[in-house]
């Protein structure tokens, strides 16, 4: 019922502002947000939570009169996370004059967009796409993002498991995707750069195959004590399944895209034990509380990925537009960088590459079934 | 005719699409929580609407049985438009001015998206020469798209070398790959040919995936120039303009082409061997030679479509090149009508401005190209325009005009 | 040695799940000369179709060995009639159309099916229950082959001996073969050529409704696209067995699942579908109908 009532809601909503957007003259009083990713496709489940955390966000805002006395008007656009129909996204978007963009979803298809955003002048906050070079190699100033880079989040694994777990020999597997591929690589290269260690199988996995046994009796046969695994949560809990079917007892550390809920639920009793970073423990955070409690109310089951994310880069995008008193590009992204904003990651502000400060990693340890911060 | 009939029809069928739809449109499930959502309402609307389409579906069938026996003896008001000069030549000279047109009466977006659209016919003209005219059921026709992309990112980045140095590069790179695959599946037939091209093509962006070193892999290649323009610095309006006009050209080169090689020697070799490989052999064509022609032929196309996309895009990464994509331009070539030039150009424009328009519809755009692409197939198998072969013994058109084009395979 | 092993029951149990789909695939084709796009979209929902099935049924309290057989037996049926559907609308209409006209119906097909469960259902993945029974007789042998592998092999092995029987003994399936041969002649020796299209999709569906619940089983998720990928293999299996042929579909299942183990297991698991492809590029090189598929001889 609800569900239906959703989809409804949201084509009523998207043939309303299609005509309002055809017809209205004075359209340009709203504040207008772009919201690019996928809606289709296999990354489907990556984007939409994007989408549900920007409008639940947006009504809230609208509900209590928007921001600067303007209404917040959401333009979604779905790209499948292809470059190419990001960069037309991303044009759509420009022409439809909106003021800034929370998206997109995928590395690739935001590298494929940013440089129409950036001739624009129009800010970018990305919930989800992580890979290093978007804001290291200092080409795109008009992109934020409320995740940290992969860079960063090798750097802690690696370091964990070596300093901490002190192991030396390590299988390093990936999903052959641009999330889990760059985040293996760089965990590689810090492994390889201690003392004394060294990746015994640097391999990638098909993602959506039918079965893993084969390159789970390759881990066994490599006689690695622990798995680094780069790569989304329904692979790894895979993998995880198999390895401990077969009676494995070695070691499963992974990254954020493997610190959700669902993981456990999925690898059940196998989950047990499995190392994964993430970002820093926010289920104290009343914001973050009432983000899902809202997103539960509104549809009826948990977040999906990058929510607490993309409700955070919501939040901070109109945060900096009220502080910056306008939507002028340069005011915001100094708004954005000067102003400290409670979200449901915690309080943040961004750095001057783009990154966001206070979105740091921690290291998780399944117990119990549930994911326990390691301090 | 007896109505009621097929309101009893029309309604056995909604019943049967509402117990078929039952599990997967009323129960909704929560594993994790292991809650249970029932959401009745949806039977409802699964019945009402599957009483209606069943209803105007056998509407739809019974015309169309109807008509396949008066075909032909009246061309129709659309065939007219396009064969009767009469028609033609205003018809030309409007859309020659609103294509010249287009760029300043629309936006920028709009620019764009026709330049898509545009990337998309020269890859249907393409694969029309492999499909269409040969009659090779090509499924991985998108691994000469990537070469033809990856080798202007590549040589650029590693070479510098410019856009139109490597417009030909890469030309003629993809048409090397398509001798490459040609001459091992020249045995082949049919869906065993199709097959080994979907192979090749998915062989192609594994590798592109995987080979970090060479490709730089699944988080591809950014900055790309765009094309030059003698030095003159351009800004991102002004290039997708530059890179609109390009395309326009190109097209209307592809067209030319397509248009010359179909009634030459080498297109009457193709169409005998679409026809009948047997016959064809025994005619005394090569046919060897004439498999890899339409093999390479169609692949140069490819290639630079490729070449002007990642100029286009400035990024490329491997998920461009997917099977869906090689789908996507089998459906334009089959829906224009096979080997008909300007039904290719047709379908390929609506393919891809279609969805772009059906934005509105975000959700539900997918699964409407699907059913389109089924009721398409069923009430107008031939394309949206039938081709149209050459005849060279008589002026007088007698009534069989549209047969023919269906006996091929 | 037992390195060997390991890779090669883990290739047995990929191969059967690959020789379950591949025969909805080569059936069809033996029978229509059609490349059947939605069949991985038909295993797809039987899997999800189960998986609602088991859950209302765990809410509801049953026990687990009841739950398996009611979520099969649903499961089947729901798949063979999501098969049967499939070809009355998207096929049938094209019987006497061009060649190519059924493959964009079939693509078309594939793409609504995977949109509809998208829509109706969810875009995320779902954990997805063991249905399977936990076979204890075997937790000896755990490391080499666990209890989901062996039940995968050993469900697929009597499925196939089971249709093998059907195909060469019953009625049915010797009109089946009849219309494989020769359309036109088995409508003339009074062979109801619809209904045998008909009975080989629901057959083909069935199989690969089991299919899905088998291997979504085994690696515990499932979401609208695991059809597409699944779908590729299988059919990629069925040209190699020879399409058409149904021990054809069965070797090529085998040697594709194989093929692929030993490839993550020696070499790399990076290249694993490139050396899957290019097994088959290799095999109809030298022998261009398959490994088992009849050579057709061309006449003028």
């Amino acid at each position: 019922m609800k569900n239906y009532f959703f989809f409804r809601s949201v084509f009523g909503v998207a043939l309303f502002l299609f005509f309002f957007s055809i017809l209205s003259a004075n359209a340009a009083e709203t504040i207008k947000i772009g919201v690019p990713g996928a809606h289709t496709g296999d990354l489907a489940s990556y984007g939409l939570p994007t989408v549900k955390a920007a409008q639940l966000v947006v009504k809230d805002v609208n509900a209590k009169g928007g921001i600067l006395g303007r209404k917040v008007e959401l333009i979604i656009e779905d790209e499948a996370c292809k470059p190419e129909l990001a960069s037309n996204a991303a044009t759509k978007l420009v022409s439809g004059k909106v003021d800034a963009v929370i998206g997109h979803i995928c590395s690739g298809a935001t590298k494929a967009a940013l440089r129409t955003y950036k001739d624009a002048k129009i800010i970018v906050i990305s919930p989800s796409a992580t890979s290093p070079e978007l804001t290291l190699s200092g080409q795109y100033p008009n992109f934020f993002r409320t995740i940290g880079s992969d860079a960063v989040q090798a750097k802690l694994v690696s370091d964990f498991a070596v300093k901490t777990l002190k192991f030396t020999k390590f299988a390093v597997i990936h999903d052959k995707g641009d999330y889990g591929k760059g985040f293996a690589e760089y965990a590689k290269k810090y492994i390889e750069e201690c003392k004394n260690t060294h990746v015994a199988l640097f391999e990638g996995i098909t993602a959506g195959a039918v079965d893993y046994s084969a390159i789970v009796q390759k881990i066994k046969h490599s006689g690695a004590e622990a798995v680094i695994y780069g790569g989304y949560h329904p692979e790894a809990a895979s993998v995880v399944q198999q390895m401990r079917k077969k009676g494995m007892k070695t070691l499963f550390i992974s990254d954020d895209g493997v610190k959700d809920n669902t993981f456990i639920k999925v690898a059940g009793q196998y989950a047990e034990g499995v190392y994964a970073s993430g970002p820093r423990d926010t289920t104290n955070n009343p914001l973050a509380i009432a983000a899902i409690d809202a997103h539960r109310k509104a549809y009826g089951t948990e977040p999906g990925a990058f929510y607490l994310n993309a409700y955070s880069a919501t939040i901070a995008i109109l945060n900096a537009i009220s502080k910056a008193k306008s939507t002028q590009y340069e005011a915001v992204a100094k708004a954005l960088r000067g102003n400290k904003v409670d979200t449901p990651l915690g309080k943040i502000s961004f750095d001057k590459k783009g990154d966001a400060l206070g979105v740091g990693f921690s290291m998780y340890l399944v117990k119990n079934g549930a994911y326990v911060e390691l301090k | 005719m007896k109505i009621t009939a097929e309101l009893k029809k029309s309604f056995y069928i909604a019943l049967w699409f509402i117990l078929l739809t039952f599990p997967i449109m009323v129960i909704r499930v929560n594993t994790i929580e292991q809650i249970v959502i029932w959401r009745w309402v949806n039977l409802l609307y699964v019945g009402i609407g599957s009483f209606v389409l069943s209803f105007l579906w056998q509407l739809f069938l019974k015309k169309k049985s109807r008509s396949v026996q008066t075909i032909g003896t009246k061309p129709s008001p659309l065939r007219r438009l396009l064969y009767e000069p009469k028609f033609n030549r205003p018809a030309l000279v409007v859309i020659a001015i609103f294509t010249i047109i287009f760029p300043f009466i629309f936006s920028h977006y709009q620019v764009n998206i026709m330049t898509t659209a545009l990337i998309y016919v020269m890859l249907g003209l393409g694969l029309n020469i492999e499909v269409g005219l040969a009659g090779l059921l090509d499924l991985g026709y998108v691994a000469f798209y990537a070469v033809g992309a990856y080798s202007y990112a590549l040589l650029n980045y590693h070479f510098g070398l410019g856009f139109w140095t490597l417009l030909p590069v890469g030309a003629i790179l993809a048409a090397f790959f398509g001798i490459l695959i040609g001459l091992p599946v020249l045995r082949l037939r049919g869906d065993y040919l199709a097959i080994v091209t979907l192979g090749f093509a998915e062989i192609i962006r594994l590798i592109l995936e995987n080979w970090n070193t060479f490709s730089f892999g699944p988080s591809g290649i950014s900055n790309i120039p765009r094309p030059g323009l003698f030095g003159i610095k351009l800004n991102s309006e002004q290039s997708a303009i530059y890179m609109y006009y390009l395309l326009v050209i190109f097209c209307l080169l592809a067209i030319f082409v397509v248009h010359r090689l179909k009634n030459s020697r080498i297109g009457r070799a193709w169409n005998a061997l679409r026809e009948d490989e047997l016959a064809c052999q025994a005619a005394g064509i090569d046919k060897t030679r004439t498999k890899l022609t339409a093999f390479a032929l169609g692949a140069t196309w490819a290639g630079m479509a490729g070449v002007l996309f990642a100029a286009k895009t400035t990024f490329i990464n491997p998920a461009s090149f997917t099977f869906l994509e090689s789908a996507m331009i089998l459906s334009i070539v089959v829906l224009g009508g096979m080997g008909s030039i300007i039904g290719v150009v047709i379908a390929a424009l609506a393919i891809i401005l279609l969805p772009e328009y059906l934005r509105v519809f975000s959700d539900y755009r997918m699964i409407l190209f699907g059913a389109v692409l089924i009721t398409m197939m069923i009430f107008r198998p031939q394309g949206i325009i039938a081709d149209m072969r050459k005849k060279y013994e008589s002026h007088k058109t007698s009534g069989s005009k549209i047969k023919g084009i269906d006996q091929n395979g | 040695m037992n390195y060997f092993g390991e890779l090669f029951f883990s290739g047995l149990t990929r191969g059967s799940i690959y020789a379950l789909l591949a025969l909805g695939y080569t059936m069809v084709y033996g029978i229509l000369q059609l490349i059947n796009f939605a069949h991985g979209e038909i295993y797809m929902i039987g899997a999800f179709t189960a998986l609602i099935v088991a859950s209302v049924l765990t809410v509801k309290g049953f026990s687990s060995i009841a739950i398996l057989v009611l979520a099969a037996v649903v499961a089947v049926v729901y798949s063979a009639a999501y098969g049967y559907t499939v070809e009355k609308i998207a096929y049938k209409p094209l019987r006497q159309a061009p060649r190519l006209s059924p493959l964009i119906s079939a693509i078309g097909m594939s793409i609504f099916l995977q949109n509809y469960i998208m829509l109706a259902q969810t875009s995320d993945f779902l954990p997805y229950p063991n249905l399977l029974p936990p076979i204890p007789l075997f937790n000896r042998f755990s490391n080499i082959i666990g209890p989901s592998e062996l039940s995968i092999v050993l469900t697929s092995a009597i499925l196939m001996i089971l249709l093998t029987l059907f195909i060469k003994f019953t009625k049915t399936g010797k009109a089946m073969r009849a219309t494989a041969q020769d359309k036109e002649m088995a409508m003339l020796v009074g062979v109801n050529v619809n209904r045998v299209i008909s009975t080989t999709f629901i057959i083909g569906s069935a199989l690969a409704a089991i299919g899905g619940i088998l291997i979504a089983s085994h690696t515990g998720r499932i979401n609208f696209y695991i059809g597409f990928s699944a779908g590729i293999k299988a059919f990629t299996a069925a040209v190699l067995g020879g399409i058409g042929s149904i021990p054809g579909a069965m070797l090529g299942g085998l040697v594709l699942g194989l093929a692929e183990s030993f490839a993550t297991g020696y070499i790399s698991s990076d290249y694993e579908d490139v050396f899957a492809f290019a097994l088959l590029v290799l095999i109809l090189i030298f022998k261009p109908s398959g490994l088992l598929g009849r050579a057709n001889n061309q006449k003028v």
